[in-house]
């Protein structure tokens, strides 16, 4: 947190040295990247929340085996190639010569601890390798990962798995991430020392992180940044305000009602694209009564015919249009067209009032009835306004809603699976951290089942095993068309026959920039250092 | 003397007490702590697991007791979403936060004490009318809006003025930091102090100007007139030293809401002190940081009453009568 004193009286004279004669200043300046989110970043040490802000930041630092281009195309990083001997064997040849930023080796040793570290105690990312997989050091340059069961997906999600210096987690006593009854502050949470191609050179949590470009990388950057700060503003008209000013190169997010006068002012521009979060409106199909609606005795969401008419009486493109200023992409499948390739067959059912009432009236609800929207208010773009814009829409086919809208950390505590699932009708989001279709189909469409947390998210309990085998046997299939073709087979099941969920839209991500920086946007709204170039 | 201040102190014991108690009452309403720490996709049991390590299944009051034994001997924990002890995570940000307040302060009265005066002396002059207009908007617009709208004006449109910050910081010591030896770190202040000050400012010269209006009707000055004295020492030896006591005790409470208040202004400024971590921390429902950060504002808050007393008593003889002999 506090920075030794000998760099904090460097940089105090630095301070003075700028103030008293900037035109000394060495004629190379360096370029300094200034970036602004609207959360802070909680640690340094990747493996202490799965959240993507804090995953995609450390990946500055942390390498995995693998990384992700900008089309989000698997390529080899800490791995020069891998290769499946049989379905349950992985062999990955390592990258040799590359080293720490503290000038550690990188050998299979690190690959392997970092398999114990990231399924041990305190980290919240054990799923990105499977409990039950063995791992086995062929030599110091070749890993075998031995498996239980096959699994095609097994390296999805391993470009935010940063690989750790073992020999520098032992000297510091890191070898666990943050366990949370631990008495002395982590070490990994303040200091960080991977392979990638920026340096962490000081983190105070919640102000400031500074990180220098790593001379010594082993591949080139895109981009030509020598250093990054990065600053926390979680109020977005003064985000707004310091990147009008020129003070920072680049932020996220650019509220939506701010996005005109970031364009209008000549040095910036908002850049947005279609994000890989799905927005959808889910019910609960469990309970034989709904806990927060007028309707007793029975639970009308198991009809599929109410489902559906909820489904025809929201008009997503007036959505849109009013709430989303045309920025988001609506949606018939609940996943990103950027991940699956056959979305393109998938239509959503039209909107359509009249066909909704009569389905309303043939499932023996003429006069609607009154159920709870439970809805987050601090989480996705408009969300609060979202739901707004829905209950206006259901109170036309005679459906009264009561919207709950509430702070994400109240919205998740109750419609969670440590919440009971408490909610009869709920918006939600969804990311695959897999950036594929099983993702979805094992924590949001399969049947909940409490002990291997597969339907974990699944807050209304929707359950078909014909969906969950298809899902299973996709992962089974090797080949990405033909595992792809299965997943339709799934979607069409779950999405057109049961109207399980109402898929709404992807929302667009939108940052700001200053037209002399230059960023690239991948879909999963990662932050890639190298890949900026700044005139 | 003695004996009211341990009586004072004891007392305060119990408000640190019950400010613990009615905090971990609240906290039930944030919403689950459990939730803002692990990812989507974390199993309800490590998220179980997790709860039963933070202690957060057991009842509020037995948290509450454990939080204010551990807070007894200054441990105040680990934060749960930076996983760093409490104590240093408000400790980096406090520096921030008094260096804004006391600026705030300064700046307060040094405006509003001579507006006041000259507003109680030259009641119709239109300087005063300016004054008595501008002191209006201090008082009735919310300090956010102020704060957006000078960094619109100063950081937008002229660009004098960094909108966001502190500027660059000078390390004194082990672990206090300083904007006020730098040019950005003084440039960053500006516009922090002037919207935490305004409100302030705008209190105390109305209160200058209305205890100055009285001061002026009374006996005392009109004999001091009578004396031949000039209108200068008049106004500021005799008038304005007496119009000063009820303005120390205003000042010294308004201190503590200075601290509240800057919640607000740091957030419009993202000013790295007390007020946004605790905002942030409430978002976060990072509990430790924020009971911690309650039980410092109430201990602040009693230190500054107790002192303010003490000096009510240096400044007015007929007080330190009283305390001598009744019991507070």
């Amino acid at each position: 947190m506090k920075l030794p004193s000998v760099k904090s009286s460097f940089l105090a004279a630095i301070a003075v040295a700028a103030f008293l004669a900037p035109s000394l200043a060495p004629s190379a300046e360096p370029k300094i990247l200034h970036f602004a989110f609207q959360g802070e970043l909680k640690s340094v040490d990747p493996y202490q929340i799965n959240e993507s802000f804090s995953l995609s930041v450390n990946g500055a630092v942390y390498e995995g085996l693998i990384r992700r281009g900008p089309d989000l195309r698997i390529e080899p990083a800490l791995a020069t190639s891998w290769e499946v001997l049989d379905p349950l064997h992985w062999r990955f040849h390592l990258r040799k010569g590359v080293k720490f930023h503290e000038g550690q080796d990188f050998t299979a040793d690190d690959v392997i601890f970092s398999v114990n570290r990231v399924k041990g105690p305190g980290s919240d990312l054990k799923g990105v390798v499977p409990a039950d997989a063995e791992v086995v050091k062929v030599d110091d340059y070749t890993v075998d990962f031995i498996l239980k069961t096959p699994n095609p997906l097994l390296i999805n999600q391993w470009d935010t798995w940063g690989i750790f210096s073992k020999s520098w987690s032992e000297a510091h006593g890191a070898t666990e991430a943050t366990a949370m009854n631990a008495t002395t502050p982590p070490y990994a949470g303040l200091h960080a020392n991977g392979t990638g191609p920026f340096i962490l050179v000081s983190h105070e949590p919640g102000v400031k992180t500074v990180w220098n470009r790593n001379p010594n990388w082993w591949d080139k950057p895109i981009g030509n940044i020598d250093e990054v700060v990065f600053t926390p503003i979680p109020n977005a008209a003064t985000r707004v305000a310091a990147l009008l000013s020129g003070e920072i190169d680049w932020m996220d997010p650019a509220p939506l009602n701010d996005q005109a006068r970031v364009n209008a002012n000549p040095g910036t521009e908002v850049l947005a694209g279609p994000e890989v979060r799905t927005i959808f409106l889910g019910m609960d199909q469990t309970r034989d009564e709904l806990g927060h609606s007028n309707v007793k005795g029975k639970n009308p969401f198991k009809d599929v015919r109410v489902r559906k008419a909820f489904y025809q009486a929201i008009d997503e493109d007036a959505i849109n249009k009013k709430v989303m200023r045309g920025q988001a992409t609506p949606t018939a499948v609940m996943i990103a067209p950027s991940l699956f390739s056959l979305s393109k067959d998938f239509h959503r059912f039209p909107f359509d009032p009249e066909a909704s009432k009569k389905l309303l009236a043939e499932a023996g609800y003429p006069d609607g009835f009154e159920v709870q929207l439970d809805c987050p208010n601090d989480r996705y773009v408009n969300d609060e306004q979202i739901c707004q814009a829905v209950v206006g829409m259901l109170a036309r086919v005679g459906i009264k809603v009561d919207l709950n809208a509430e702070p994400k950390s109240k919205f998740f505590a109750s419609i969670s699976a440590a919440g009971g699932y408490d909610s009869s009708f709920y918006l939600l989001g969804w990311t695959p951290t897999t950036l594929e279709s099983f993702n979805v189909f094992q924590y949001i469409m399969g049947c909940r089942d409490p002990k291997t947390n597969w339907g974990g998210n699944n807050v209304g309990g929707y359950c078909n095993p014909k969906v969950d085998a298809l899902a299973r046997k996709a992962l089974d299939e090797p080949d990405e068309e033909k595992r792809d073709e299965i997943f339709a087979e799934a979607w069409r099941i779950s999405l057109v026959d049961d109207v399980s969920y109402i898929p709404l839209h992807q929302q667009a991500l939108a940052w700001g920039v200053s037209k002399t920086t230059h960023v690239i946007q991948p879909p999963n709204n990662s932050y890639r250092f190298a890949w900026v170039t700044k005139d | 003397m003695i004996a009211f201040i341990l009586r004072r102190l004891l007392a305060s014991i119990g408000v640190l007490i019950a400010v613990g108690l009615i905090a971990f009452a609240m906290f039930r309403y944030v919403g689950d702590p459990v939730n803002q720490m692990v990812g989507i996709e974390t199993s309800v049991q490590e998220r179980e697991q997790l709860r039963h390590q933070l202690g957060l299944d057991q009842p509020t009051i037995i948290q509450a007791a454990r939080f204010l034994i551990n807070a007894a001997r200054f441990d105040f924990g680990v934060s749960y979403q930076f996983k760093q002890p409490v104590a240093d995570l408000i400790g980096a940000r406090m520096p921030a936060t008094l260096e804004l307040a006391l600026v705030a302060s300064i700046l307060s009265l040094a405006a509003g004490v001579p507006m006041g005066v000259f507003t109680a002396l030259h009641r119709d002059s239109a300087l005063a009318r300016l004054f008595q207009a501008l002191s209006l908007i201090g008082i009735s617009l919310p300090t956010f809006l102020i704060g957006i709208l000078l960094i619109y004006l100063f950081a937008v449109v002229l660009r004098w003025l960094p909108s966001f910050g502190r500027g660059d910081v000078v390390h004194i010591g082990s672990w206090w930091t300083t904007g006020l030896l730098t040019a950005s770190g003084l440039k960053s202040l500006i516009m922090p102090s002037i919207t935490l000050a305004l409100f302030q400012m705008t209190l105390i010269m109305r209160l200058v100007r209305a205890e100055m209006l009285e001061v002026m009707r009374s006996e005392y000055i009109r004999f001091a007139r009578a004396r031949g004295l000039s209108e200068r020492a008049i106004h500021f030896h005799h008038a304005l030293k007496n119009t000063l006591v009820p303005v120390i005790t205003v000042v010294g409470l308004q201190l503590g809401s200075i601290l509240a208040f800057s919640i607000i202004t740091e957030t419009v400024f993202a000013w790295p002190g007390m007020g946004q971590l605790f905002l942030q921390s409430i978002q976060n429902a990072d509990i430790p940081i924020m009971a911690a950060y309650l039980l410092l504002i109430a201990s602040l808050f009693v230190v500054i009453n107790l002192i303010v007393d003490l000096i009510y008593a240096a400044v007015d003889p007929r007080l330190r009568i009283q305390l001598h002999r009744a019991p507070v």
